[in-house]
């Protein structure tokens, strides 16, 4: 199954109108599963429009300690890196949110005295579209700080049987998986990243969108995704991130230009390729390249 | 009674540090007999946890009280875990360890009840 992530150096550049449309003309020729990995305000659901049938509580696996086995050795807080569990005198204390959930602790506890239980961090969302796209989110828990564990659960998850399409046809060559990263360029994005075929950027042609773009395209870089770039609202700033663009050898795959209609079609909850059936062919003709230039 | 006392420095004429977890170094000193040592902070570089690391050094250190300017809640927690007693010094002053050391035993020093910031968050 080929993966394609969608990301942007921040927030309200169309990554999401670019990459529901992208699944939208992609569920024409094959299976499709969609990953909306904006775990902090996942907003894909308002344009794909899936039934969210199915609710998986997810999170780290954080350390109990038996205190009957326990002998305060202390091996477990020296070899925590994140200093969540701490052994003073007769007592092992656990902070749950500096865990990160490593099991390094675990690992290293000479008495087995410790064991994992899960404390929720989130949920996983999933269902179907209208199109018959595989669509999950993960919706990280109001006062989490970590996304990162979700984003690796929600990475693994494939449609449950009786969902369309059904998963063994996800793993035939032909199907593809489309992430929506978070904005920004942290950790969350880099976990997002890892592992796909091509990250597909998008970015406006202004001097903040180059800044942006610069940080998403060194992550695809320092990962060896191969990248593309869409120009979100073509025809407002300068012609700086193209010349960028051509100064690394980044291909501009498509340009969107600043159009009131799309505007509003974003505002009443359609996707691009559905408010405005025009762009439909430049969608194909987008997934056709990036296809063709990870499967030459 | 050993008393830990987060510094900025060397000795315990180096100025008192506020800050707990990211004090300098901690002045250990016998507050019977005076005598003190050094030790650098090893949680100064910690990128979260500071304050837990910073707690389970001075209970290595065998510390029976501590004297900084706050203590974050994991940082109390981990504290009164070990039966170490946290007094709080004003840091708003310009004052030495050896300072510190004669407000506490001129008995000057007030010990916290609960935590006196919020301590940090993050992942
Ligand atoms: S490593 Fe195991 S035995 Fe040692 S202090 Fe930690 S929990 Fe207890
Ligand atoms: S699971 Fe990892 S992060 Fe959590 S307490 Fe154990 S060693 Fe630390």
């Amino acid at each position: 199954m080929m993966q394609i992530v969608i990301a942007s150096g921040k927030g309200g550049t169309g990554k999401t109108t670019v990459a529901t449309s992208l699944a939208q003309v992609a569920a024409e020729r094959g299976a499709v599963r969609f990953l909306d990995c904006d775990v902090e305000a996942p907003n894909a659901a308002l344009f794909l429009h899936p039934v969210l049938e199915t609710h998986r509580d997810v999170g780290i696996r954080v350390p109990r300690v038996d205190a009957q086995a326990c002998t305060y050795c202390g091996k477990c807080a020296e070899v925590c890196q994140f200093h969540a569990i701490a052994v003073v005198g007769k007592k092992v204390l656990v902070f749950d949110d500096l865990c990160h959930g490593c099991g390094s602790c675990t690992w290293h506890c000479p008495e087995q005295a410790i064991s994992e239980h899960l404390a929720v961090t989130g949920v996983i969302d999933s269902g179907t579209t209208p199109e018959g796209i595989a669509f999950a989110q993960g919706v990280m828990n109001v006062g989490q700080t970590m996304g990162v564990p979700i984003l690796r659960e929600l990475k693994q998850w494939t449609p449950a049987t009786g969902d369309a399409p059904p998963s063994t046809s996800l793993r035939a060559s032909g199907a593809l998986e489309i992430r929506d990263a978070p904005p920004g360029a942290s950790c969350p994005v880099v976990e997002t990243m890892r592992g796909a075929d091509f990250a597909l950027l998008v970015t406006e042609p202004t001097p903040f969108g180059l800044h942006d773009l610069k940080q998403v395209a060194a992550i695809a870089h320092d990962l060896g995704i191969p990248a593309g770039v869409v120009i979100n609202r073509d025809g407002i700033g300068d012609a700086a991130v193209g010349t960028w663009c051509a100064d690394r050898g980044l291909p501009i795959l498509l340009r969107i230009p600043m159009e009131r209609r799309i505007a509003e079609a974003i505002a009443s909850g359609q996707t691009l390729v559905d408010a405005v059936p025009d762009y439909r062919v430049g969608f194909q003709e987008l997934l056709e390249r990036i296809v063709a230039g990870v499967n030459p | 009674m050993k008393l830990a006392i987060s510094i900025a420095g060397q000795t315990i004429d180096s100025p008192f540090d506020a800050r707990f977890g990211r004090a300098e170094s901690f002045c250990l000193v016998d507050s019977d007999t005076g005598a003190w040592t050094v030790h650098a902070n090893p949680a100064l570089s910690a990128s979260g946890g500071a304050g837990v690391q910073a707690a389970q050094f001075v209970a290595k250190l065998g510390a029976q009280a501590v004297v900084s300017g706050a203590y974050g809640p994991k940082a109390y927690d981990t504290l009164s875990a070990g039966n170490i007693q946290r007094f709080l010094a004003p840091g708003n002053e310009a004052r030495s360890g050896a300072d510190i050391l004669a407000a506490f035993r001129a008995g000057q020093l007030t010990e916290a009840d609960g935590t006196t910031h919020g301590g940090h968050h993050g992942g």
